[in-house]
């Protein structure tokens, strides 16, 4: 899933500073998952911005509103009666989000309410680990199912590198060396010969370094 | 020969070599590259040239060995897959040639974030495998990495670093092994300390008969003090200083520390010159460069060798 973390309460009363009626919008996909963006929290951020407007002096008005998601034009549509009567509208699902509502309300002011941080998975309740870093072109079994891509800190290809120490990256001890991992899974599984390997340069054109990316499916297309 | 480089020719005639190095200042001072180089002159066979070393901004790698060159001393340009993509890497490679730099040492480089400037982003389009093949193409089949031919290609002395003291330890031999199938021609070690696991890599090197296929330099960075030594133990990822050297250095009184730690370089530099499947040393006198001389005489490598 895409996982958020919601920006500070203080970084968003800034953003709708001088705007009278507020709607937070939040989305049932990713964001509702990893806890950041879904109904609850639509309204413990609703119920936040209305206590903090209402002791600076400010108008109180915050209405709340979850729609399926946020990505998808179909959904994205249901605003259509209400977006007109908010002065701002805070969208609480990952960068998707506030993009879709601001292409399809030109008029709306929309502000992120999260930043979405990164394509991951839940390690524990309130525990996320990045996973993916959407390179386009997976090649994770060869590693013994562990990507070195997004979870090496300098994406080599042929690690672990010099910094790896007692099982954590030389950025942090806080971080694993996934090479490490990676080596020792793969001795596990007695497939070390292959780590014996070296990985040629890899084609980024696939990634974001080929520029933005859009897929079209002639099979789905209407 | 592939580059003709002297590094190149002491270690093919059978000699111990020993290279040196150099950072360059976190500033556009020439004169403290000169000043630095004028101790390193006559008594090692080349100079490492950091490339913004422990990922802090400094003069520019190739900037540096171009004022050794001037100097009458042959520069190691040190190049990161950090700051730089392949075009990048590709092109200082060319100009760095162009300007007379004979030896390369390719490196992943430190993550940026414990460096000077840790909000930056990092590059690695190539680990430093993948820069070791890129150059070696570029040298013997004289084409870039796209396949198109060189209108003029690098003669380059191709190295890599090789930390044995990294984890996994049973995976260290196996990446030398890697290193040395993308196209190194020779490795420097990061300082040693531990001469027992060193011992132990070493072997496990030498029964793959990896020294056959690439000279080995051991790399050596004396101890000014206690202070580095535990520094050096609790600070430096990947470095692995054993109880015993930092009780040495203790069991002295703290202005004789500093000589101790080179007496302790001497000792190591004298086994290493025993140890088979080693062709030489790297000594690293850190922000030291004035005691290099009292090291490297000190084990009897003095003078170098002269090889036409």
């Amino acid at each position: 899933m895409i996982v958020g973390d919601s920006k500070p309460l203080e970084e968003i009363l800034e953003m709708i500073k001088g705007r009278d009626k507020v709607l937070v919008l939040g989305c049932r996909g990713c964001v509702t998952v990893c806890n950041v963006g879904g109904e609850k929290e639509v309204g413990i951020l609703a119920t936040a911005l209305r206590i903090a407007r209402k002791k600076a002096g400010q108008p109180p008005t915050v209405d709340g509103m979850t729609l399926e998601r946020q990505c998808d034009p179909e959904y994205i549509e249901e605003l259509a009666e209400v977006a007109g009567d908010y002065d701002a509208i805070i969208s609480i699902a990952c960068g998707v989000g506030p993009q879709f509502v601001a292409e399809r309300y030109p008029e709306a002011a929309v502000f992120p309410g999260i930043n979405t941080t990164f394509i991951g998975g839940a390690l524990e309740h309130g525990v996320w680990a990045e996973r993916c870093q959407s390179c386009g072109n997976c090649l994770v079994h060869n590693f013994g199912g562990l990507c070195p891509i997004a979870r090496c800190s300098k994406s080599l290809m042929n690690g672990p590198c010099g910094g790896s120490a007692k099982g954590n990256c030389e950025i942090s001890p806080e971080v694993p060396c996934v090479w490490h991992q990676i080596v020792e899974k793969m001795e596990k599984m007695g497939r070390l010969q292959e780590l014996e390997k070296v990985w040629p340069n890899k084609n980024w054109l696939t990634s974001r370094d080929g520029g933005p990316r859009k897929r079209v499916r002639e099979d789905l297309k209407q | 020969m592939k580059a003709g480089s002297n590094l190149e020719k002491v270690l093919s005639a059978g000699h111990f070599a020993v290279t040196g190095e150099l950072g360059p200042p976190q500033g556009n001072k020439a004169e403290e590259v000169r000043h630095k180089a004028a101790h390193l002159k006559g008594i090692v066979e080349s100079v490492n040239i950091t490339d913004n070393q422990t990922a802090v901004v400094r003069m520019s790698s190739w900037a540096a060995c171009k004022i050794l060159l001037e100097e009458g001393l042959e520069p190691n340009y040190q190049m990161v897959c950090r700051d730089r993509n392949r075009l990048a890497l590709m092109s200082d490679i060319l100009g760095a040639t162009a300007l007379g730099i004979k030896n390369v040492l390719c490196l992943s480089g430190d993550h940026q974030r414990f460096g000077s400037h840790p909000e930056s982003k990092n590059v690695y389009d190539l680990d430093s495998l993948q820069l070791l093949a890129a150059f070696k193409k570029m040298r013997d089949e004289k084409k870039f990495l796209n396949d198109k031919d060189l209108e003029g290609a690098p003669e380059i002395f191709i190295g890599a670093a090789a930390n044995p003291f990294a984890d996994p330890f049973s995976f260290r031999v196996t990446r030398l092994a890697k290193k040395i199938a993308a196209g190194a021609d020779f490795v420097q070690t990061q300082c040693i300390y531990n001469m027992d696991k060193f011992r132990e890599y070493m072997k496990q090197a030498v029964d793959r008969g990896l020294h056959e296929k690439v000279y080995i330099l051991a790399g050596v960075t004396p101890m000014k003090s206690v202070g580095m030594a535990n520094y050096m133990a609790k600070f430096v990822p990947g470095m692995d200083v054993p109880e015993a050297v930092i009780k040495r250095l203790k069991g002295v009184d703290k202005k004789d520390q500093a000589k101790e730690g080179i007496k302790m370089a001497i000792e190591q530099i004298e086994e290493f010159k025993e140890m088979k499947g080693i062709s030489g040393v790297h000594v690293m006198a850190i922000e030291w460069e004035h005691r290099a001389r009292e090291i490297i005489e000190g084990a009897g490598l003095l003078p170098r060798p002269q090889v036409d």
